[in-house]
């Protein structure tokens, strides 16, 4: 990730220079096992845009305590202020800053995608691929669990078990978007993998005596590498806006700043009555920006299993 | 034949587990919220039927019997409609408040569903006809930056500047003071008045999930090499796109939009508080906020039986329209 990112358009950069960088990348790769994967996504033009907008989001989030001026919940500030030199974005009801809150607000984002998408996509794996190569009785009975969590509406049941729970925190939130998310992940690699299960070099495989865990990781999955990665992503995804659905809706972890809360107290806190553009404007914007983030990415994504795709 | 039967026992199997999950999720929660609710609804100065409060009891759990027995009654009361009776709306039952809220939501997102999925469909299929091309980012693009924007805000934009700032629609609600609902002239332009910005900001993002799944889908069947083969024969770029690509890529949003439907009230929670707009979402909210567990256990079984069935009636038309769906499951 460091070999090419640092200079994206370096300056003399002609044809055959990029082609340089890309070998080089390559083969840094293969010692690093940074894998040629990388490379692909990275030739995309909008790919390499989604990823370095993804980076900053992460720097972001990393580094939230030196680039926020103040903690996300100070609220030691004049009430309802609209942007200044002290305060760009303004302050909220309560007297915080709003852009100490939006710096705060990508960790909790990133932190909710990254474990509830990684959660989700691996119980999505290990179900979809099991049923679909395997078939038969354990495929019956997977399918039953996938169907049943297909069918559970997710925000509603989320909402039911925050009505119940006694405690509200992050980790009940990510608990359970991956227990109502990771169906719809499922159903699609089993359908994927139905297909590929009768594909000649499959059978080859079989017929060379390699065991069915060792075709579906080795010979499967890398087939499958784009739908995996898409998998995780719109997981991801799904899991940020369940987040920012349920904290908006005042069913959130109220001890966390994230970008939905923001909007919740926006909203509560008569920002558009009082004609606070900025505070209500800028929590979803930015959530829009990662979310576009993680779509660009896609894009390269595509041409992973797609070779007809590459952008070379 | 095969495969439509074996659909229906499916269906009916993932039925139970739905009604069985439904009885469990109260029970399995830490307290008692049948006691809760029964303490709240007999200290109230009017005198509460029984038979509602056995219903109540059957549907959250009561302390007398075995888990077993509790199940039986359960089932009983659901098979006899009983679903208890509101606390937030008392006297009236569940089904009474629930069937009342019905309409607006099904209205309401009903017709944006269906709009969507037509829009964001041919969308799709024209960005992957003309990959990589300026129609192409235009398509993708476009509809990305307007459909990552959360919707929820979407909407809070909408009143800001349509409501709050131009005046020109109502803020909220689903009709006006002047207005009572009924079978008037009045009352339909009201309503129609106050249903155009949660309209509007359920049609701003709703066709970007079909576009881009229709996108990817035909892209991906375009690569394939029977469409290469079309292409070597020298059929028109057209006919291959419309008869081999979006011909197949369409089948997983055509299952994709049957579940949408029966999701209707998951993706009206949200629109529903923004606007307060009388729906089953809002009224879900509302449940919740005042611990009416009858009344959200109730709405839950009626979400999850719609999608459910609109499943089932998915899974049919996958079998129609996909015979080798059909062959592979009769074999």
């Amino acid at each position: 990730m460091t070999t090419p990112g640092g200079t994206p358009v370096a300056a003399p950069a002609a044809a055959g220079d990029t082609e340089g960088v890309g070998i080089a990348a390559l083969d840094a790769g293969r010692t690093h096992r940074m894998p040629g994967w990388f490379v692909i996504l990275w030739r995309n033009g909008k790919c390499r845009l989604g990823l370095l907008l993804l980076a900053a989001f992460v720097l972001v989030a990393v580094l939230a305590p030196y680039i926020a001026p103040f903690g996300p919940r100070v609220d030691a500030f004049a009430t309802s202020q609209g942007p200044t030199g002290a305060h760009w974005l303004g302050t909220t009801a309560q007297g915080e800053d709003v852009y100490s809150q939006i710096v705060y607000g990508a960790r909790t984002s990133l932190l909710v995608g990254v474990v509830a998408g990684t959660l989700s996509t691996l119980i999505a794996m290990a179900v979809g691929l099991t049923a679909g190569y395997l078939q038969g009785f354990v495929d019956e009975v997977l399918s039953f669990f996938v169907n049943l969590g297909l069918v559970v509406p997710v925000l509603p049941l989320m909402i039911t078990l925050a009505a119940y729970a006694p405690v509200k925190g992050l980790g009940l939130i990510i608990v359970v978007i991956t227990v109502t998310g990771w169906a719809h992940g499922a159903r699609i690699k089993r359908a994927q993998i139905i297909t590929l299960r009768t594909r000649d070099y499959v059978t080859a495989a079989k017929f060379a005596g390699d065991s069915t865990a060792r075709i579906i990781t080795h010979e499967i999955a890398p087939n499958m590498m784009s739908l995996i990665v898409v998998g995780f992503m719109s997981s991801a995804l799904g899991a940020i806006g369940a987040e920012a659905g349920l904290a908006f809706l005042g069913l959130g972890d109220p001890q966390t700043t994230s970008w939905g809360t923001m909007l919740n107290q926006a909203s509560l806190g008569g920002a558009m009555t009082t004609g606070q553009w900025a505070w209500v404007v800028a929590p979803g914007l930015i959530l829009a920006l990662l979310v576009t983030s993680f779509t660009l990415i896609n894009f390269g994504v595509d041409a992973l299993s797609n070779p007809h795709l590459r952008e070379d | 034949m095969k495969f439509f039967v074996r659909r229906t026992g499916f269906f009916l199997a993932t039925l139970w587990a739905a009604v069985t999950l439904n009885f469990l999720i109260p029970r399995l929660e830490p307290g008692d919220p049948a006691e809760a609710l029964l303490s709240r609804l007999t200290s109230r100065t009017e005198a509460v039927d029984p038979a509602q409060l056995a219903a109540v009891r059957k549907l959250l759990g009561a302390p007398d019997g075995n888990l077993l027995q509790q199940y039986w009654e359960y089932l009983a009361a659901l098979a006899n409609g009983h679903f208890g009776v509101s606390y937030t709306y008392y006297p009236y039952s569940v089904t009474d408040v629930i069937s009342e809220a019905m309409p607006w939501t099904l209205v309401l997102v009903g017709v944006t569903q269906i709009f969507s999925f037509v829009v964001g469909t041919a969308l799709g299929a024209w960005a992957a006809y003309r990959r990589n091309t300026r129609t192409d980012s235009l398509i993708t693009l476009g509809s990305t930056f307007l459909g990552t924007l959360p919707f929820f805000w979407i909407g809070l934009l909408l009143i800001f500047v349509f409501a709050i700032t131009l005046n020109w629609f109502p803020e909220g609600g689903g009709y006006g003071g002047g207005s009572q609902p009924g079978w008037t002239w009045l009352f339909f332009s009201d309503a129609f008045q106050h249903s155009v910005l949660p309209a509007l900001s359920l049609l701003i993002t709703g066709p970007i999930g079909w576009i881009l799944g229709m996108r990817n889908n035909m892209v991906q069947t375009l690569g394939e090499d029977y469409a290469r083969l079309a292409r070597a024969k020298g059929l028109p770029r057209r006919r291959i796109a419309l008869t081999y690509g979006a011909r197949i890529a369409i089948l997983p949003n055509v299952t994709g939009f049957a579940i949408a439907l029966g999701s209707i009230l998951g993706g009206t929670v949200l629109v529903e508080s923004i606007f307060n707009y009388p729906g089953m979402g809002r009224l879900l909210l509302e449940a919740v906020s005042n611990k009416d567990f009858p009344l959200m256990q109730t709405l839950f079984l009626f979400t999850t039986i719609g999608v459910l069935i609109a499943n089932f009636l998915a899974d049919m038309a996958y079998g129609l329209l996909d015979p080798r769906v059909r062959r592979k499951d009769a074999t």
